[in-house]
Formats: C-alpha cells, sequence, structure tokens
C-alpha cells in the first residue's frame, strides 16, 4: 500500500534468501560484511562513545547539572549569557547552569528515552507480529483470517503519520517522561509488527519448517524455535534505526511543548526546546544539544544501515 | 481502471471507520474526557454536567459513537476553544497555506533530489556520490525544527536576505482569490505579490524539503543503480543505442518508477513536518494552528487535526497507487 510498508515488507524477505556456497550462517557472513564496512564502523564508535557518556557522565561532569553560578557572577559580563570560558567550557545556560556537565548528564537520559521506547515498540511490535505470524504461517484458514484482520489495523496504524500519533497519544497521557517513552515507542510498534510477521511469512515457506512438521514437531516449538529465530535480524536492523528515529522523535515532541516538564534533569530534546526561546541571544545553547542529537542519530543510522546492506544479498558483490 | 477505483474506493470505508473507533475512543480517554474538551479546563464541576447530559454523555459509548460518527459525516468538528470558530472552518481558512508551503517543498525536493540522485549513481564512489550520501543521510538525522532555525537566523536575521516570518510582508494589500498566495497574485497579475510570497516561502521550504530530499536522493540513487545492473540496458548498449536514449528511454524511466512512489506518499508525511517548520516561521497554516492548540490543549482542533490528515493521507495513498497504475504496466495487468 505505502513505500513505508514495501520498505518493511523488503527488509523482512531479506533473511529467507539464504546463500548456501561459502558453508557459513547468514549471520556469520553478514557480521564479516559488516566488519569491513566504513560506515558500520564509524556508526558503532559514535554509539561506544555515546553509550560511555551515558554511563559515566554523571560521574565525569565537573559540576552539578542544576547546580546555578552567582547571579552577581554572571551579570557583570555583556549578555546574561555566559559564554566558554576556562572553567566552564560551554558556557552557562539561562539559568546559569554549566551547560558542559548538562550535555554529559543529560546524553543518559537521551539514551535512556530512546531505549526505553524502542525497546517497547520492539516487544509490542513483536509480540503482534509473532502472534500474526505464526497464526498466518501455521494456523489455518482461521490463522490467515485472524492474520488479515490484525494487519489491517497495523496498516492503519502506519498510515498515521508518527508525529501526530505521538502527539495524540502524549495528550491522553498527560505530560511526563514516561509519556515521551511510551508515545514514541507506540510509533513504532506497527513498523515491528509488520516487519516480523513479514519475516516469519517468508521463513514459513521454507524446507525446514516443512520437515519440523513432518517430523511432528509441535507448533508452538516450530514457531518459537525455529522460525522466530530466523526471522530475527531483520527486527534487530530495524532496532538500531529506530534508535534514531526515537531520539529525534523525542526532540520533536519536547519541541511541541510535549516533553518531559521536569526541567531540572538534563535531556538534550529539552534542552534544545528551552534554548530556542533564546535563539536570538545564545544560539550556541540550542546549538550544543543538536549536535549530540545529530550524532548520536547519526551513530545509529550508520549502523543500522550498514547491518542493512550487509544482510541484503542484493548488494553483495 | 473505474472498477479499480471503485474497489479502492470500498477499501478505504473500513480503514475509515477504524480510525474513527479509535478517534473516538481517544476522545474518551482524554483527560477529563469529552465534555472536558468542548469546554477547556476551566470548566466547573456543575458546567460539567450540564454538557455531558446535553450531550448524551450518559448514554450507552455505542450510541455515543453513533452519533459522533453522524457528526463526522456531516464535517461538523466541534468549536476549537482558542478562538470559537468551527474547527472545519479554521482548517478549511488554513489549509491553502500549508498546501502552498508543501507542494513548494516537494517541488524543491524533487528539482534537487532526482538529478543528484541520478548523478551520483552514474559516478558511483565519485566525490558527487560520496557527499549526496552522506549529506542524505544527515538530512534525515537533523531534527527538522532545529534547521529551521538555523536557516532563519543565518539568511534572514544575519544576512537578511529572505523575510523571518509569515506569508507575506503586512500591509501590502494583495487581492486574495484562491488562498494561494503565489498563485493569486500570478492570477490577478500582481507579480509583486507574488513575488513576495514566493520570497516568503524559500526559507520554510527549504526546510522542510530537507527530509523528502534526503530520502529522494537515496531512493533515486538506489533504484538508478538496481536498473544500470540490468540486462536489458546492456542489451541496449550493446545494440549501439545512442548513450542518451538508453539512459532517457531504458534508466531513467525504469528507475524513476519507485521514486514516483515515494514522493506521492512523503507528500503525506510533509504536513508532520509542516507543523514543526510552520511555528518556527510563524506560517500560518494549519501546521501552526496545531501547534498553538497542542499548547492550549484546544482538543476539538487535535481531533479534527488528526481525521483531517488521515483523510488526506488516505486519499494521497489512493492517488498514489492509482498514479502508479497509470505508469508501470505491469502493476495494470494484474
Amino acid at each position: 500500500m505505502s513505500t513505508k510498508t514495501d520498505k518493511i515488507d523488503r527488509l523482512a524477505e531479506l533473511t529467507a534468501q539464504t546463500e548456501t556456497s561459502t558453508g557459513h550462517s547468514l549471520a556469520y557472513e553478514a557480521f564479516r560484511r559488516l566488519r569491513a564496512s566504513k560506515m558500520a564502523v564509524i556508526g558503532a564508535c559514535i554509539i561506544a562513545v555515546f553509550v560511555v557518556l551515558a554511563v559515566l557522565g554523571p560521574w565525569i561532569a565537573p559540576y552539578s547539572p542544576t547546580a546555578q553560578a552567582w547571579r552577581g557572577e554572571v551579570l557583570p559580563a555583556q549578555s546574561v549569557f555566559v559564554g566558554p570560558r576556562g572553567e566552564n567550557w560551554l558556557g552557562l545556560d539561562h539559568l546559569g547552569r554549566d551547560e558542559f556537565s548538562r550535555m554529559l548528564v543529560g546524553a543518559r537520559q537521551t539514551l535512556l528515552v530512546g531505549v526505553v521506547s524502542t525497546l517497547l515498540g520492539f516487544t509490542v511490535g513483536c509480540l503482534i507480529g509473532v502472534g500474526a505470524g505464526a497464526a498466518a504461517t501455521l494456523g489455518g484458514r482461521l490463522g490467515r483470517r485472524i492474520d488479515t484482520v490484525v494487519m489491517r489495523f497495523i496498516d492503519m496504524l502506519l498510515a498515521l503519520p508518527s508525529l501526530l500519533l505521538a502527539v495524540s497519544v502524549a495528550a491522553v497521557l498527560g505530560q511526563s517522561l514516561t509519556t515521551v517513552m511510551i508515545a514514541v515507542g507506540v510509533v513504532q510498534i506497527p513498523i515491528f509488527a509488520r516487519l516480523l510477521r513479514g519475516a516469519m511469512l517468508a521463513q514459513g515457506g521454507s524446507d525446514y519448517v516443512l520437515a519440523s512438521q513432518a517430523l511432528g514437531v509441535r507448533k508452538r516449538r516450530i514457531v518459537l524455535g525455529h522460525i522466530v529465530p530466523n526471522s530475527l535480524s531483520p527486527v534487530i536492523v530495524q532496532a538500531t534505526l529506530s534508535l534514531a528515529t526515537a531520539i529525534i522523535e523525542a526532540a520533536a515532541l519536547s519541541y511541541l511543548g510535549l516533553g518531559n516538564p521536569d526541567a531540572a534533569v538534563p535531556e538534550w530534546g529539552v534542552m534544545l526546546a528551552q534554548a530556542q526561546r533564546f535563539f536570538d541571544a545564545a544560539p550556541m545553547l540550542a546549538v550544543y544539544p543538536s549536535v549530540g542529537i545529530i550524532i548520536t542519530a547519526l551513530g545509529f543510522t550508520l549502523l543500522g544501515e550498514a547491518m542493512r546492506e550487509a544482510l541484503d544479498p542484493k548488494l553483495r558483490s | 481502471m473505474l472498477r479499480l477505483v471503485v474497489r479502492r474506493l470500498l477499501q478505504l470505508i473500513p480503514t475509515l471507520l477504524g480510525l474513527s473507533v479509535l478517534l473516538f475512543l481517544w476522545l474518551h480517554k482524554l483527560p477529563g474526557g469529552p465534555a472536558a474538551a468542548m469546554l477547556g479546563e476551566r470548566a466547573t464541576a456543575a458546567d460539567r454536567i450540564r454538557i455531558e447530559r446535553a450531550l448524551g454523555l450518559d448514554q450507552p459509548l455505542w450510541v455515543q459513537y453513533g452519533r459522533f460518527l453522524k457528526r463526522l459525516g456531516e464535517l461538523d468538528l466541534g468549536t476549537s476553544t482558542q478562538t470559537g470558530q468551527p474547527v472545519w472552518e479554521e482548517f478549511v481558512q488554513r489549509f491553502p497555506a500549508t498546501v502552498e508551503l508543501s507542494v513548494f517543498a516537494m517541488l524543491l525536493a524533487i528539482a534537487v533530489g532526482i538529478p543528484l540522485g541520478y548523478f551520483a549513481a552514474r559516478r558511483r564512489g565519485g566525490w558527487l556520490d560520496v557527499s549526496a550520501v552522506s549529506g542524505s543521510l544527515l538530512g534525515i538525522c537533523i531534527p527538522v525544527f532545529f534547521l529551521a532555525f538555523i536557516l532563519k537566523a543565518i539568511f534572514a536575521v544575519n544576512l537578511g536576505w529572505f523575510p523571518s516570518f509569515g506569508r507575506q510582508t503586512t500591509g501590502l494589500n494583495a487581492t486574495e482569490v484562491t488562498g494561494f498566495y503565489v498563485l493569486d497574485g500570478l492570477l490577478t497579475g500582481e507579480l509583486d505579490a507574488a513575488w513576495d510570497a514566493l520570497v516568503h516561502l524559500v526559507l520554510p521550504a527549504m526546510a522542510l524539503a530537507s527530509i523528502p530530499l534526503a530520502i529522494i536522493v537515496r531512493m533515486t540513487r538506489a533504484s538508478v543503480l538496481e536498473v544500470l545492473g540490468e540486462d536489458y540496458v546492456r542489451t541496449a548498449e550493446s545494440k549501439g543505442l545512442h548513450r542518451r536514449v538508453v539512459r532517457g528511454r531504458h534508466v531513467l524511466r525504469n528507475a524513476l518508477l519507485p521514486v514516483v512512489t515515494v514522493i506521492g506518499l512523503l507528500t503525506g508525511s510533509l504536513l508532520s513536518g509542516a507543523v514543526l517548520t510552520e511555528s518556527v516561521f510563524a506560517f500560518g497554516g494549519i501546521g501552526s494552528f496545531l501547534r498553538t492548540a497542542i499548547d492550549a490543549r484546544d482538543y476539538p482542533v487535535l481531533v479534527g487535526f488528526i481525521m483531517f490528515i488521515a483523510l488526506a493521507y488516505v486519499v494521497l495513498n489512493l492517488l498514489v497507487d492509482l498514479a502508479y497504475n497509470l505508469i508501470d504496466p505491469r502493476v495494470r495487468v494484474h
């Protein structure tokens, strides 16, 4: 119906096309190609740095992210905003807090929002996907009918612009950090559901499924022990890409005034949204969190795209 | 063709019905329910009870849903709590601005994206290819509203090349015919007004075009690369056909099929980006209206907006499918 679904379906079919010539498993081959890809290495390095910062941030930050500099110290400067200087590498924000420390501590919140929302979309989406996929491959006529109904619903959700879906979820749940995570996560559910179901359908016709059926293996065992493990790689690729969109989408929600209302907790999206108000006086305050968001999103996108390419037999040379 | 149109239109019905159920439930789950949604945040408890009775909210859910559906059918989306005007009228009044911006952004993305993607694929691995690919990756990763802010700061505030907000210089007194200001200027012969509106469009359109541009470049590039490897291209070349003929007729024409689909669907998703871009440039379309509606918890506008966008999205999908049928003979057979 749409390219969004086309793209998902294409990714879903990838694992079904196995190559037997090399004698190695598909995952091994993909990993080998991945290591040789410059994109993947750069992406992985960015992610590694980001994760280290997110974990260690609060300990290596020179100041507390909420400690405010004295007003008397701030005012003598020409503007209210203090730019970069020896003791504050990135200057102070609009409340006199050390921007560098806030960036470091904020990395953790940003990662948390990205990971939790993607996990939510991943888990719920995969549960729906496994159900629909199992019903479609082994459930007989009734199963196929259930699958059709579920997928119609999923396609309907996919048809809505994601930001709009997130805004409506946020409107129901009120303003909080949890809301942002849920809103961003809900958007991902239909993508994961459709992806896993498609991958399972592609696996469903393969010989080993037929063989296990002939051997009398129980259906639950075929689905959970054979089909699902073989269908997971496109889902993992999508999860990596989703982390990037989740971080950007969370920032957009913050900008629309639906972000975390607790200003004491630094998070890049919220910091960016707040800095917009002082853009004329201190544009750099908006630039720092943006650069953080862009580089992080780029890291996940690079790794995800490289993984997709590594899995895609068409792009192999 | 007609049968296809009818079939696709019939397929729309369950989708739209499902959406309306979702929206109805959503409205019920809102803090305070539909009564609060109508009255806004400052309603007293007595007001609420009165309104709930007047609206029939004490009746069974399915009766309420029936009424909700009937109102939707009559395009009655309620009244905006911010302006006191019917939501539908507010939308109709603001829609041209958003359409104008989206169309302009899309044209920009197509005009730059397709040639860029094509030449990047032709010289795979060259500097143009590398910068196009990395540029498009970057384009997807930059938050749209941040890009809008940067563009505004550089080109409007610092350099002063473009206006920083609005659709028209105030006090211009241009005649309004269709609501599309550039078109209006051309229709009435007020060329200065058309130019003025166009200049106002440049920066918001650039910001809005960033994501579609990135996607179009990547799609075109991938698609051209795929087609270049096809046997029929080699055959055409070995037949001794002129290079230009092969490129135009065999490569480009086949490569653009998937790109056309993407373009159609991106147009629908532009509306999301328009919310963010319009509010940065105070553009006065439904995007900036929604932004203020979110701030003011103007639920009738939110519900109306979702239904409106969903409808636009679904109709766009249909049009893309039909267009695809016209372009691609292989699809037509099935």
